[in-house]
């Protein structure tokens, strides 16, 4: 072999070894993207269909309500707060009417805690419910939006009946909850409570549920590409969970039982029989199975609530001009999506004086960069949909 | 001269009645998977919304093209025409009738009998993925690239399976001519079972399964996967040019499902009888019925599974339908040997 020979092939690889470098691509993707929940947008840098980074830039729906709660009255915040996740508006509600009610002294009477316990069930479900159809929906499977959703209109039909609201019910009041829907003045003494027939048409709708979370099982749960797409797919091993800060069925579904309606709650939680559910994975389909189960649980929980709920007064003696003394709180409650919180701070007067809304999704998100790191994109998608967060939540 | 008139004839009518199909198969879909998950679908326009497809293409007629700034023009222009004319292609080797005899002169229902038929719809079928990968490409975008680099492994990957799936066809009825596949399958077994090439069941399934791959459908519709890259190879298309990738899109699929029914489901046979006109369009009716069977099939799996994900498609292809092919062709030799020459020892 001549050394000029040797020489050329030398050449020659270098030239190759040159042009294979390639170039990472910088993908947009959103805010307009058809997966992204609304307007989030990740900038990802893609070698080929693997990403090697991705970063989130959120903010495109920040709405202000931290700001506005300060010019806001408390009463006037209840209408605010339920728009945060508007998938679980009433869940969200709770925690903030607490912290009111816990810095004013005053406590709801019991038919009302229990009534706020099956709607925030209900809108558990709701919420649960739109997962399970919109997360077969973004791995490419069409059918179970449909069959679902059907469902989760009974469960909307039922907030609708009792709060006159579907997604945002303001239903609370500070000291119990307010005249349930479909009473005018006249009626104001009878229309107080839950409407007739509410009871049982909750026990026919919640049957339904039950059915349709079967449907999903044969659909979706089994599938094998359904599987194939999930199993093994965005694994968040359960103390990176806990160091990112994730809750609710994200953390559980990494193998932490980690559920604030059996640690923190103001609801009457305790007098109620249910699971924590929670799978070991921390993959993409054990996100998906926490979920579908915990509609189990929450059918569970309702069913419970509506035998037990006691007769009595739906408020408690409350001041029609709401003045919370001064004092700072944190109240906490288990949103659907995970831990949701508010830290109030009163300086006394009609107003708060600063309210940080400590929002679940929020932190299921920051994630992400984490978990999407050497994924592909049709993973990001997976991964993205099972964290399951809600923009406006993320922004407030 | 005469012969000329004839294709001409035929062309026309091929023609007219691949686009009427295809018009009604899109209605047909999007009603089926509508009442699979329980909406009634398009039902406005015309009786049952029968003219929805029509109006939809209408729209788009009068829509605007839009032209990105950053399109490589000649390319980005050519490339729906490029999907439509190889879909068109195809269908006019598909025989979808016997043969009928007017006046003493026989005509194939067939614009024309290849003597390389299957060879012809292998290669028309692959000139797909040049439209769609040009089309990704020249539209300076980053989806449509992404689109157009997963069709080019795709299609090219599933192409070597679906080849492989036809050798056992082709070994056992001793022909590529479409007509004469068909003809070959005319026989029976045991005198009453007819000898449709379904029984090479492996080649079957795997056939179908690459067919799904090649027409870009789901499960394998990574091509256009709408929750990951947007629109996939046709984002930037609008207007009539989008049309036309449509169009090409259900054309294939019509095609396909044909070819499958011509190579494994014994295309236009069956049971005939009457007076001369009904032997003339039954086989028609029958060719027909199960090219829908096999529509209906695609619908189905459509409103029934989830995507696949590109790299588990491409093992899929690689590592399962091909060396199932390969084996099955092996066997499927072996047992034309047999019949052909009879046991080794005996």
């Amino acid at each position: 072999m001549s050394d000029e020979y040797r020489a050329m092939m030398h050449r020659s690889e270098v030239a190759v070894s040159v042009e294979l470098q390639t170039q990472d691509m910088t993908l947009n993707i959103g805010p307009q993207h058809p997966s992204t929940h609304g307007v989030l947008r990740l900038v990802a840098q893609v070698d080929g269909e693997r990403i090697t980074s991705v970063e989130p830039v959120i903010g495109y729906m920040h709405r202000g309500y931290e700001k506005l709660a300060e010019v806001r009255s408390y009463a006037q915040m209840t209408a605010l707060v339920n728009r945060i996740d508007w998938v679980s508006g009433f869940a969200s509600e709770v925690p903030f009417i607490v912290a009111v009610e816990k810095l004013m002294g005053i406590e709801a009477p019991e038919r009302a805690q229990w009534i706020r316990l099956i709607l925030t069930e209900l809108f558990r479900i709701s919420s649960h419910m739109v997962f399970t159809s919109s997360y077969p929906l973004e791995l490419g499977a069409t059918t179970p939006l449909f069959h679902v959703l059907r469902e989760r209109e009974r469960v909307l039909e039922l907030i609708e009946g009792m709060t006159g609201g579907r997604f945002h019910p303001n239903f609370n009041r500070v000291g119990g909850i307010k005249p349930a829907a479909g009473g005018g003045k006249t009626q104001k003494k009878v229309s107080m409570d839950i409407p007739e027939g509410w009871l049982d048409a909750t026990r026919a709708t919640m049957e339904r549920v039950m059915l349709s979370t079967h449907q999903s099982d044969t659909l979706v749960t089994g599938n094998e590409l359904f599987k194939a797409r999930t199993v093994g797919v965005g694994v968040i091993p359960g103390d990176k969970a806990v160091e990112y800060g994730l809750s609710g069925p994200n953390l559980r579904a990494s193998g932490v039982a980690y559920d604030l309606r059996k640690h923190e709650y103001h609801l009457p939680y305790d007098q109620v029989d249910f699971d924590v559910i929670s799978a070991p994975g921390g993959d993409c389909y054990d996100r998906y199975w926490v979920r579908l189960q915990e509609i189990r649980e929450s059918v569970k929980i309702v069913l419970q609530a509506i035998d037990k709920i006691p007769d009595g007064p739906l408020r408690a003696k409350a001041p029609r001009v709401l003045k919370v003394p001064k004092g700072q709180i944190y109240v906490r409650g288990e949103n659907p999506k995970g831990e949701f919180g508010y830290y109030l701070i009163s300086e006394g007067g009609q107003k708060p004086y600063r309210l940080k809304i400590r929002s679940t999704s929020f932190s299921n998100l920051s994630i992400l960069p984490w978990v999407l790191k050497g994924a592909l994109v049709p993973d990001l998608v997976a991964v993205m949909g099972s964290l399951d967060f809600v923009l406006g939540d993320v922004d407030r | 001269m005469e012969d000329f008139i004839v294709a001409a004839v035929k062309t026309v009518i091929a023609f007219a009645l691949l686009f009427t199909v295809v018009l009604l198969l899109v209605w047909i879909e999007r009603r089926i998977v509508a009442f699979m998950q329980n909406r009634l679908g398009p039902t406005r326009a015309g009786p049952l919304g029968i003219l929805q497809t029509l109006a939809d293409g209408m729209k788009l007629l009068f829509k605007e093209s839009m032209t990105p700034d950053r399109v490589e023009v000649w390319l980005y222009l050519a490339a729906p025409i490029m999907a439509l004319v190889p879909a068109v292609l195809i269908f006019l080797v598909v025989p979808i009738g016997a043969p009928i005899t007017i006046g003493g002169t026989e005509y194939t229902l067939q614009v024309t009998d290849l003597n390389v038929g299957v060879l012809y719809v292998l290669a028309m079928s692959s000139m797909a993925v040049y439209a769609i990968a040009l089309a990704g490409w020249s539209s300076g975008s980053k989806y449509p690239l992404l689109g157009s680099v997963r069709s080019a492994a795709q299609m090219i990957s599933y192409e070597a399976a679906m080849g492989l799936a036809l050798v056992p066809v082709i070994m056992f009825n001793g022909t590529t001519s479409l007509a004469g596949i068909v003809e070959a399958q005319g026989a029976t077994y045991f005198g009453f079972l007819p000898a449709w090439n379904i029984v090479l069941l492996p080649s079957f399934v795997v056939f179908v399964i690459a067919m799904f791959a090649e027409t870009n459908r789901a499960p394998f519709d990574l091509v256009e996967a709408e929750q990951e890259i947007v629109g996939g190879f046709h984002t930037e298309y609008s207007g009539f040019r989008f049309a036309l990738f449509f169009l090409a899109e259900y054309i294939n699929l019509f095609n396909m499902s044909a070819l499958t029914v011509v190579f494994f489901l014994g295309g236009w046979q069956g049971p005939v009888f009457g007076p001369t006109v009904l032997q003339w369009i039954l086989p028609v009716i029958y060719f027909f019925a199960k090219t829908f069977a096999i529509v209906f099939l695609f619908i189905w799996v459509r409103g029934t599974l989830p995507r696949m994900r590109y790299d588990q498609l491409m093992g899929f292809g690689w590592k399962r339908l091909i060396p199932v092919s390969l084996a099955w062709i092996i066997l499927a030799m072996i047992a034309v040997g047999i019949r052909r020459f009879g046991l080794p020892w005996a």
